[in-house]
């Protein structure tokens, strides 16, 4: 057998104290599509930033093509023939489709462009992919999401790269684009570059894969040859850890449906989604990353337009409603985006904790400091906040107590209906412990709890039922007993009918 | 909930708290301790200066002669006297008259960039507003009559700022740059294109300086800023409104997480702090006597320069009232130290743009520290 294309052997990274890959190892040939399978969290992406070159692994070793291969920095892999295409585009959406192609490439001269010499180099690229229809002139941003995809391929194709890396390229891809990239796909594997493809979907790997590597808790659990694989042995491999026991679980009495979504729809995402949240209910929504589960809670919470459908609380229908109606009405959404949506990270604990509800530490718009204070700092006490004063930037915390101080202002304000989007995102598994404690705590007190998670086995933890959302569709929720994380993940990646997407522009 | 697990990695120790408190106190104190080294500092070049005329006047020369006299006749008294002259109750009402209009127009615009924005308009704002009362007290109208449209004249401005600004989603820096000529230009066009001189009357008392030589009596516009700065110093730390303000330049997109109305919050501010620039046209014509349109030229730059030595980050979420007056203070010492030094005019303004980033680059270290702290 020949020297493979890429090697890598035991390469571990670490966070801290979070082992983001523990040991990971698998090769690809010459001419391979190689599919890079496994959960959110698995650790493919911080693998991908590995090979490109954005983080530097701890230990093991990488081989490209029989050589010892350390890439420094982005610009270093690039120029080592490794390309990487990313899920979200990476294009500057005003300059035009051939200075897109060539840009950090373009042929020069002491600064001098060469004009024709640019147009030939992106129109064989382009050329090369079969694709010489899209004009060079265009602003790339005129050009559609599939075509702009081509872009990309292409300026990966000008640096001659070895090793082609495309993160989830066909998430924003109708139908009859994703066939279009798998024949490019097919185009380049056949020139003899190697590519690994990244994506949840798995039927799409089994279609344009040779051969797959499943990858675990930051571990490389398996791999082989695409053509023996079978599905559901694939999964097992993906989920296959044992649920431990960190989950409570008390009876929870249920009382009638206080939070109600009848057909939701945004723009362009969800596309229809029903549900009932009963009071003293926690509802799980599993679902892939961009499944529209996030833009599903913020559309309901007044964030995003709601195009279609209506929500009802509290037994009246409000479709369009501001945050702040929201609040009033009682329904509390804790953001899946803790930095850049949760907290104010540059003020201080207690005004994070009371800015939704400053009523009991006011008397007339004048804030008794004080009183906030205390108060804050009896909400730290109970969610075991670990932090030296209430008046501390809250930036100054650790996730897990972070977290817990953005629940902590769902509390404060006593809401009734808990919109929760990744509430154990980025946090240690302490803190996860006392949150689904919390959870569990809400719902037996008769709160209702709407709970988003990527997680599989916390969903199958705490919550009393399930449903699992896909390209913008719930499926139907169902008690979590007749769950089961298999089941889970085959909803998940596309059980459902995949509809063709218009593309935004 | 029950702690799990007791681990005693977060409250690690004691010596992090202290340097913390330290760091925080240095924060607090940052300002105060660069008005005093100001002071400190015109204080000893006049004293040097009062040195060379000694030195001129019994033929000394070079460093040796310098020294020489220095020894003669002790340096430290030269520096007391130095301070005498330059905090003499007379020159320091002179500096505290001076610091009014940037002193009540950093009030508004602490608001503005506390809450993440920027106002480019208020020098414009102000010859315009001047303008508007000097045309009015032109017309024999009352003097309260004139100050009230004075100052709402200023709080028209503002909301027109403010409703671009919340009603189109656009960047505060281009529309109130748009605003800067538009203001200007009307206060030109409704000058006519000259100065406008009212006769002699009472708004013009508001800024006048009686009994030169001593502190007291102070101009009532004087006590008009303090009184504003305790007032606005209460609203940003004490109020709901307040904690909005701070909300919405820390992270926006908290805010409206948390149902607050930002754009309605925002379009108030800019009227707020127009107000206030109106407020600052006033002093400026009771200061000049006359409404003059090419008045406050690039007053906005001191301003913020003001506010930012303050304490306030233009990203927004950060700033203090208290922070903003001494900014002025310290502008208005600059100058007025640089004058009483007989410097010419481009001497001031090099000086002046080197403490601007001289006090910004102090704040990047203080914030460096304090995060370095923990």
């Amino acid at each position: 057998m020949s020297v493979p294309r890429l090697q890598m052997t035991g390469v571990r990274k670490s966070f801290g104290a979070t082992h983001a890959l523990r040991s990971v190892s698998f090769e690809v040939g010459p001419g391979e599509v190689h599919a890079l399978i496994g959960e959110n969290g698995a650790g493919k992406s911080t693998l991908m930033k590995v090979l490109s070159g954005a983080y530097q692994p701890d230990a093991g070793s990488i081989l490209l093509e029989g050589a010892p291969f350390v890439p420094r920095s982005p610009l270093h892999a690039r120029d080592c023939g490794i390309a990487m295409i990313y899920q979200e585009l990476n294009l500057a959406p005003h300059l035009s489709v051939e200075e897109n192609i060539l840009l950090g490439a373009e042929p020069q001269r002491w600064g001098w462009l060469n004009r024709s010499r640019r147009r030939e180099l992106a129109g064989a690229a382009l050329a090369e992919l079969r694709h010489d229809g899209i004009p060079l002139d265009a602003p790339v941003n005129t050009r559609t999401i599939a075509e702009q995809q081509v872009v990309e391929i292409a300026r990966a194709l000008v640096g001659r790269p070895k090793v082609i890396i495309m993160d989830e390229p066909t998430s924003s891809l109708t139908q009859v684009d994703t066939e279009n990239l798998f024949d490019v796909v097919r185009r380049l594997r056949d020139r003899g570059v190697c590519i690994i493809y990244i994506s949840h979907f798995l039927e799409e790997c089994q279609r344009i894969c040779n051969r797959y590597t499943v990858l675990r808790d930051g571990e490389s659990v398996g791999s082989g040859e695409m053509a023996d694989a079978r599905i559901d042995h694939i999964i097992r491999l993906m989920v296959g850890r044992e649920i431990k026991d960190i989950y409570p679980r008390s009876p929870h009495k249920m009382g009638p449906p206080v939070f109600e979504l009848q057909n939701v729809a945004g723009q362009p995402k969800p596309r229809r989604v029903s549900l009932a949240l009963r009071e003293g209910e926690i509802l799980g929504i599993a679902g892939l990353v961009g499944a529209g589960r996030t833009e599903t809670v913020r559309a309901c919470f007044g964030l995003d337009r709601i195009e279609g459908g209506v929500v009802v609380v509290g037994g009246a229908t409000s479709t369009r409603a501001r945050p702040g109606h929201r609040w009033a009405q009682g329904v509390g959404l804790l953001s899946e985006n803790r930095k850049e949506e949760g907290l104010m990270l540059n003020q201080s604990l207690a005004d994070n904790t009371t800015l939704t509800n400053f009523a009991p530490v006011s008397r007339f718009g004048f804030i008794n400091n004080r009183r906030q204070r205390q108060l804050t700092q009896e909400w730290m006490g109970k969610l075991d906040v670990r932090a030296r004063s209430p008046v501390q930037p809250v930036g100054e915390l650790s996730g897990g107590n972070q977290q817990k101080i953005a629940v902590g202002r769902l509390l404060h304000h006593d809401t009734k209906v808990f919109l929760l989007d990744e509430p154990t995102r980025g946090i240690d598994v302490g803190s996860k412990a006392q949150i689904y404690q919390l959870i569990d705590e809400l719902a037996v007190r008769g709160k209702a709890v709407l709970f988003i998670s990527s997680y599989l086995p916390e969903l199958l933890g705490v919550c009393d039922s399930i449903g699992v959302m896909c390209r913008g569709v719930l499926s139907e929720v169902r008690p979590v007993a007749e769950w089961t994380e298999q089941s889970i993940i085959s909803a998940a990646i596309g059980q459902c009918d995949p509809v063709t997407e218009k593309p935004s522009s | 909930m029950r702690p799990r697990h007791g681990e005693a990695i977060f409250m690690s120790n004691t010596v992090s708290k202290r340097q913390w408190d330290l760091a925080r106190l240095f924060y607090v104190l940052g300002p105060f301790l660069m008005l005093l080294f100001v002071v400190a500092l015109f204080s000893t070049l006049l004293g040097i200066q009062d040195v060379r005329t000694q030195m001129d006047s019994t033929n000394a020369h070079g460093w040796s002669g310098f020294w020489h006299t220095v020894r003669v006749n002790p340096f430290w008294g030269e520096i007391y006297q130095g301070l005498r002259a330059f905090a003499s109750g007379g020159n320091a009402k002179i500096v505290l008259t001076q610091t009014v209009i940037v002193a009540i127009s950093a009030l508004g615009m602490t608001i503005i960039i506390v809450s993440g924005g920027i106002d480019l308009s208020v020098g414009a704002t102000v010859a315009l507003t001047s303008v508007v009362g000097a045309t009015l007290l032109l017309r024999n109208h009352s003097p309260v009559f004139v100050c009230v449209a004075t100052i709402l004249a200023g709080g028209i401005v503002g909301l027109a700022n403010g409703s671009v600004i919340a009603g189109l989603r656009m960047m505060p820096f281009i529309v109130t740059l748009g605003m800067m000529g538009i203001a200007r230009g009307a206060a030109k066009w409704l000058a006519g294109n000259q100065t406008v001189n009212p006769t002699e009357n009472p708004v013009n008392n508001i800024m006048k300086l009686s009994a030169p030589d001593d502190l007291l009596p102070l101009p009532q516009g004087v006590w008009v800023a303090f009184g504003l700065a305790i007032i606005m110093a209460i609203i940003m730390r004490q109020t709901v409104f307040g904690r909005y303000v701070f909300a919405i330049g820390s992270n926006e997109a908290t805010a409206r997480l948390c149902g607050i109305r930002v754009q309605v919050q925002k379009l108030f501010i800019y009227w707020l702090a127009g107000l206030f620039f109106g407020l600052s046209g006033l002093m400026q014509l009771s200061r000049l006597t006359q409404g003059d349109p090419t008045v406050a030229n690039g007053l906005e730059l001191d301003i913020i320069a003001a506010v930012v030595i303050g304490g306030a980050s233009l990203s927004g979420g950060t700033g203090s009232i208290l922070g903003s007056m001494i900014g002025a203070l310290i502008m208005a010492v600059l100058r007025n130290g640089s004058n009483i030094m007989g410097w010419p005019n481009y001497m001031q303004e090099i000086i002046i743009g080197v403490v601007i980033i001289l006090a910004v680059g102090l704040d990047r270290l203080r914030q460096s520290r304090s995060a370095a702290a923990n």
